[in-house]
């Protein structure tokens, strides 16, 4: 196809010239290549469990037996994207959606957290942002906890988080939200600060020769700079707070989220039951990011930003 | 320096006159800024008299403190010796009155918002109504010559656009002092006739008192009423050159022998202030 396009330039048609020249060929070759490497990955790694059951069943096994054996077992080492996609298939749409099996179920639930985590954290790491540069005993108090609170490895405190708040009756969607929340504030107060601090010299100096009030110079100029900041903090804090709910899952033996759905194919060794959680999860990711900043786009449009 | 200003306020009332005072009265001012590599004397001994209606430019090399001198009249500035008044009052004070409109070197204008919402920031900032920011919008980007851009934003115009938005900000809320930081330094030198031009006729027609940055003699000579020129740091005064063309000057003046006259004298001050030593 691409020698093709090349050989007549001059007849070439707008949509394969942006095929040729865009990102779509570069990221379908890489894609290509993951499953190509995926599949000879599946086939080496399921190939000792296969020969084994061939043995136990006193078959004689051909190459090509093998291959295709190795790309249907039942529990895996590691599943073929095939059978991912077809149980994907099978528990996103042939499953009532209000089923235990459903992952449009479970995925609804690790949404719920996440969204809930990703506004509580949003607004606080926000909130937190405003203080730091607002108040100079905040800078210096505040950023060292902040920053340090993210050298804590979440697996290790998503647990006693659950414990203590389902101890004092917390229990289900808000402590899940509240490890969302521990995760997502963090990018955003440190994307904000910087932004919040972005006004140049000149643009501080106008605010001063109108006597603008702070607050008139935090709503006029400091706000309005630090939207770019947000957004891409955003764009991390939506992701990470997906993380964090699926992290929050897992301890509590939680019955429902992408979290159970994971441990749970890990307790029965449901490998493609864990793997298509896993690719839900990151499918799921990239709508939210790919959400924030469809709104980044719209927002900075309204705001006149160059594209 | 606090006990002194009083009794310049009296002196200066007994000598102008009922009611006439100059705008901006400088006496025995120094700025010595502290910096790592020990104090560096900004500005020394300045005295300097602006009235109203006045044209003044301030002219030297670069680094002679003439921005610096600016900056201390808009109260952006600290000075740590001698004394200033702006319309009789301290810096501060003035600066809470909106005594003045500060046009600064670029045009600083906010990418978010319009040219026209750029031009209504300080009236917003001072509680206009919408309806008589919108009127006054119009106004003085009609007096720029930027009558249909309300609706652009900054990155659509050009460095001399951007510029005359600017200046309509600073004009929108009708200060009797401009204070312009060499306004026109980035610009190309057509356009900068152009505004040059423009400049001068506002000027004549609104009766405002302008201080007016700049390092090109030219300009200097062009536009002002007097011309001080300054040495390299330590900032001093060299001299005051006046300079009575009259109000509806041209261009044309630059050709003319009293303009090359005027011209070399700032020269001459230039020199005499070591500026074109290395």
């Amino acid at each position: 196809m691409t020698t093709e396009a090349l050989s007549a330039p001059a007849r070439k048609p707008a949509f394969l010239t942006r095929l040729v020249e865009g990102r779509a060929v570069p990221v379908l070759m890489v894609s290509l290549a993951i499953l190509i490497l995926w599949y000879l990955g599946a086939v080496y790694m399921n190939a000792d469990l296969q020969i084994d059951q061939f043995e136990r069943q006193k078959v004689e096994w051909t190459t090509a037996d093998l291959v295709r054996g190795t790309l249907s077992q039942e529990r895996p080492l590691l599943p073929a994207p095939h059978q991912i996609l077809a149980e994907m298939w099978k528990t996103i749409f042939e499953v009532r959606p209000t089923s235990k099996r459903s992952l449009i179920y479970h995925s609804s639930v690790t949404l719920s957290s996440t969204l809930l985590g990703f506004a509580i954290g949003s607004l606080l790491g926000i909130l937190l942002a405003v203080g730091i540069v607002e108040a100079r005993t905040l800078d210096k108090s505040l950023l060292p906890w902040i920053i340090s609170s993210q050298t804590i490895p979440i697996l290790a405190i998503a647990p006693m988080i659950i414990v203590v708040l389902g101890s004092i009756g917390l229990k289900g969607l808000v402590p899940k939200s509240i490890i969302s929340t521990y995760l997502c504030f963090f990018p955003v107060a440190i994307g904000m600060v910087k932004g919040l601090r972005s006004p140049d010299l000149l643009q501080m100096d106008l605010m001063r020769t109108y006597s603008a009030t702070r607050w008139q110079l935090f709503r006029m100029l400091r706000w309005p700079s630090a939207v770019p900041f947000l957004f891409a903090s955003l764009k991390i804090a939506i992701a990470i707070s997906l993380v964090g709910a699926i992290v929050g899952e897992l301890p509590t033996g939680a019955q429902a989220g992408l979290g159970a759905r994971l441990l749970a194919g890990s307790y029965y060794g449901q490998t493609i039951q864990i793997w298509s959680a896993l690719i839900t999860a990151s499918i799921l990711a990239a709508c939210l990011v790919a959400l924030v900043g469809l709104v980044e786009r719209i927002v900075l449009r309204a705001m006149g930003m160059r594209e | 320096m606090e006990d002194t200003a009083p009794a310049e306020v009296t002196q200066g009332l007994e000598r102008e006159g009922a009611g006439r005072r100059p705008v901006v009265e400088i006496r025995n001012l120094s700025l010595t800024f502290s910096t790592r590599d020990g104090p560096v004397h900004a500005l020394k001994d300045i005295d300097l008299e602006i009235e109203a209606g006045d044209f003044v430019s301030l002219i030297g090399p670069s680094g002679c403190g003439k921005t610096t001198l600016l900056r201390t009249i808009a109260d952006l500035e600290q000075p740590t010796g001698g004394s200033i008044l702006v319309n009789g009052v301290s810096p501060q004070e003035a600066r809470l009155a909106r005594a003045y409109g500060y046009i600064f070197q670029a045009a600083a204008l906010y990418p978010w918002r319009t040219i026209e919402r750029n031009v209504t920031l300080p009236l917003e900032i001072m509680g206009l109504p919408a309806a008589e920011r919108a009127e006054r919008a119009r106004r003085y980007l009609d007096l720029v010559n930027l009558a249909g851009f309300e609706r652009k934003y900054p990155w659509q115009l050009s460095g001399g656009m951007q510029q005359r938005a600017s200046i309509a900000r600073a004009l929108s809320f009708d200060p009797a002092l401009l204070l312009m930081d060499e306004p026109f330094g980035a610009l190309d030198e057509i356009v900068r006739d152009h505004l040059n031009e423009q400049l001068l006729g506002l000027w004549n027609k609104t009766e405002k008192t302008v201080v007016f940055v700049t390092h090109s003699i030219p300009e200097a000579v062009f536009l002002s009423s007097r011309i001080v020129v300054m040495s390299p740091r330590p900032g001093r005064i060299i001299d005051v050159i006046s300079c009575d063309f009259p109000r509806d000057r041209t261009l044309d003046i630059r050709e003319t022998p009293a303009f090359l006259e005027i011209a070399h004298r700032v020269r001459e001050g230039l020199r005499a202030g070591h500026s074109y030593d290395d």
